[in-house]
Order: C-alpha cells, then structure tokens, then sequence
C-alpha cells in the first residue's frame, strides 16, 4: 500500500533478492508482468494519494519506470467519471501481443492494443444499464478480476465489488451479469441476478473452463467457465475469504486463505494456514509448515495471492501486516520472505528465462 | 505581465527541475494561467487536475496566499504579478 518491491529467485526459490520501494508512498494494488512479443516489462498501477492514479512499466526489472507525461488511463470527459485506482493489469492473450486490459475504480475496464501507450474506456460495460445499482464494497466500487478465454479472444469474464461477474461474449461490446448459484448473503434474495460481492476468481490456463471463486462468504467451482456455480466450502474453517490461486497445470489444485468473517477479517483462531485443495474443492487441507500458528490474526487481500509457472508450483502470499509468505512445494512448507514491509495488497508472479 | 507558479518537490522532475516557473501573459483567473503552466510543463497538468478538470481532492493551490477552495476555485480572479502554490495536502495514512 505505500509502494511495490520486486523479489528475485533462481528456479530453486530459496533464496530471494530484494528490489525496492518502487513509488514510495503510492498505493500498488496492480502488477503484472508481460513477456509476451520477448518483453520483459512489469507493469504496476501506483496511486498517489495527492497525484492521481496511472499505468508506469519498466523494461529492466525495476531499475527505471516510465512516467508517461500524461496519465495514460483516463476517462472520457462524456463518462463524467475521474480514476482512482488501477486494480488490475491484464496482459491479452498470446494471440493478441499488444493488447492489455486493466480494470479500474470506479468500475470499469480499459483495453490497449499498441502495448500498453494508449488506453481507451470498454463503453459497453460503462454504459451497463445494470451500473446505476452496483454498490462499492469496502474497497470502493472496484473492478479487481479480468479472465480472459485464452482461446476465444470475444470472451472475458470480470468482477466487481460490489456488482458480482459480468461476461462479453462479442469482444466487448455487450456484457452480461453471470452469478448462477453465487449467494449474497447481504441482500434480501441470497441469489440475485448481479450484486454479489465476488473477491476473487482464478481460472485454469490448461481448462479454463475450471473457475474457482472466494465469494464474500462463499467458496465455489465452476467446470462450465462459469456460467454456473457449486458451492465447495467443504472441510474448510470460514467460507469467508479474499485470497485464491490455482495451479498453473493442475485444475483441481488451488489455494485459499479463508479468514474468519466480515465482521473479523482475520485468520481464525489465531493460525495463518492456507488450504489447499487437489481434488476441485471435494476437499480441502490445511498447509501451515513454517507459518506462524499462534497469535497470528492476520488477513491476506483479496489480490496478494499467486502462484507461479514452475514444476512444483511455488505459492506466494502477502498479509496487511507486511509480511510475504513463499512455498516452492505447493504450499507443503513454507518460508517468510519479507517482514516489515508495508501493508500488501498485490502479489503476482513472473517465470523469467534471460 | 507575469504570474510565478510554485512547483512543490515531487513535481519539480516532471518541470525541468525548477522549484519556480514563470510564465508571461495575461491570465484573469486561475485555469487561465494553469492553462499557461500547461503548456511550459505538460505533465504537471494531469497530476494536478483529474480527467473531469478538477483540482484533485488532495491537492491545494493557493493564488496569492488564499486557498483558492475558498475564493472560486479555478474562477479566481488572479492579477499581475500573482504568486501561484500547488500544494499536497496534509493527508494520508
């Protein structure tokens, strides 16, 4: 929250290198890494508090940023709208090595197709007539999720707090809510057609029709790329959560860190576990090896979990206490890679071959 | 005529070092003379204004010493010679 760090490992994951603070005192809720096209570009979302929100990359792992002169993802003067904070950077597919996509507060997405120079508002989604009722969560009304169909390059599904999924199935153009079985456990009807408070959704990069979801208060799959959802809350301590990752081959495998509820949004009974499912969510086991498991009230957010593209996969976490977590055996054991730092609320990885 | 803008530190890289710019002409309130510091420092303008032509909420700027939120914002009347400060607001967590 007071700016990004960039943390390097050879494969083997044991030993990590610090770079950073990158944008001291801006809030990062937003990185990625693009090496598509033979890029080595990271991108993050600093938000100064005093000077506004925009998209800055680095081709040389952080040593220099760009800083475009004029900030990069605006509204048009017709939105009437003015950006607060970039919550999500999404490189497009391979097919596509010059597009990205963010999503942004207020709740909006915008796409680049000249690799990331100029930026321009998705006016379907803006011009939603169902956006007039989405509500801002605690995060304010953020769009934080963008899965992309890694084939159909007219499908992509995102996420809102507070107005759930919504789905384009024509590149774009149109967009439809899509929260079959998803529950709102704040609002009178428990299954709206929109208005959940989705936290996250991970998608499989080998099925991507396997989706998972940390729902405020809510843990499901989807085997149908999320046309429709199954509550899987089996075995775990709270159905209440923001963080997940899946396996990068694996589609059963994925990773939450469930906290105890809305109303105290830390790791139950004092114990920061994550759990780990390997069979799509029948159920569920808890990965604590090397991690603190007492006097440990701590809350992972809903974008500071991810895993990497090795074999074992890695897991990374980070907490609002400045602490970041790593596993290179799939959540078997774990070692702290940083304490002290400042809150986190963006974690994303990148295999890197120089 | 000339109106002296007050460039505040984290600004200062992004308008050839200077602390101070001077701009000459005859602005008669102030989104005139930031219309001038625009054009000398382009990319101070979207770090100060949002996309909606706004000063941003964290941001003061004071024409001769008044906080302009209390003298018409960027309708204030700004005379030869005017001392113009772009401030950060003391806020933040």
């Amino acid at each position: 929250m007071k700016g990004a760090f960039i943390f390097r490992a050879s494969a083997a994951r044991k030993k990590w290198e610090r770079g950073g603070p990158y944008f001291p005192g801006s809030a990062v809720y937003a990185m990625a890494y693009d090496g598509r096209a033979g890029r080595h570009r990271i991108w993050a979302g600093p938000q100064s508090m005093h000077w506004g929100a925009l998209l800055r990359s680095s081709d040389d792992f952080g040593k220099n940023w760009t800083n475009p002169e004029a900030a990069n993802v605006k509204f048009p003067e017709s939105a009437g709208a003015a950006l607060e904070r970039v919550w999500q950077i999404a490189p497009g597919r391979d097919s596509e090595p010059d597009t990205l996509y963010c999503g942004v507060e207020p709740a909006a997405v915008f796409t680049s197709t000249d690799g990331g120079d100029t930026w321009r508002l998705n006016e379907g989604l803006w011009n939603h007539p169902q956006r007039a009722k989405w509500m801002p969560g605690g995060g304010g009304l953020c769009l934080h999720t963008i899965l992309l169909h890694p084939k159909d390059p007219q499908r992509m599904r995102i996420a809102i707090s507070t107005a759930g999924m919504y789905v384009t199935d024509d590149g774009g153009a149109t967009w439809r809510p899509s929260n079959k079985g998803v529950r709102a456990e704040f609002l009178p009807d428990k299954y709206p057609e929109f208005g959940q408070c989705v936290h996250k959704v991970v998608q499989s990069k080998k099925k991507p029709q396997r989706m998972y979801l940390q729902n405020h208060w809510g843990l499901y799959r989807s085997n149908d790329g999320g046309e429709s959802w199954k509550d899987i809350a089996n075995g775990v301590p709270s159905d209440f959560g923001f963080a997940m990752a899946i396996h990068p081959s694996d589609a059963d495998t994925a990773w939450i860190v469930p906290l105890e509820s809305d109303g105290f949004r830390c790791t139950p009974e004092g114990k920061l576990r994550v759990y780990r499912t390997r069979d799509g969510g029948k159920s569920w086991e808890a990965m604590a090896k090397g991690l603190p498991q007492s006097d440990a009230y701590e809350t992972v957010l809903r974008d500071a979990m991810a895993a990497d593209a090795h074999d074992p996969a890695g897991v990374y976490f980070g907490t609002r206490s400045g602490k970041v977590f790593a596993s290179a055996n799939e959540g078997k054991s774990w070692t702290a890679v940083a304490d002290g730092l400042p809150p986190v609320v963006c974690v994303k990885t990148a295999r890197v071959a120089l | 005529m000339d109106v002296v803008f007050r460039i505040p530190g984290p600004l200062r890289n992004l308008a050839g070092d200077r602390d101070e710019v001077r701009v000459a002409g005859a602005p008669r309130v102030l989104s005139e003379a930031l219309s001038m510091l625009w054009a000398e420092c382009p990319a101070v303008r979207d770090r100060v204004l949002t996309e909606r032509g706004e000063v941003r909420q964290h941001i003061n700027v004071f024409v001769d010493g008044e906080n302009v939120r209390d003298t018409g914002g960027l309708g204030t009347p700004v005379r030869d010679g005017a001392e113009i400060f772009i401030l950060p607001a003391l806020s933040g967590g």
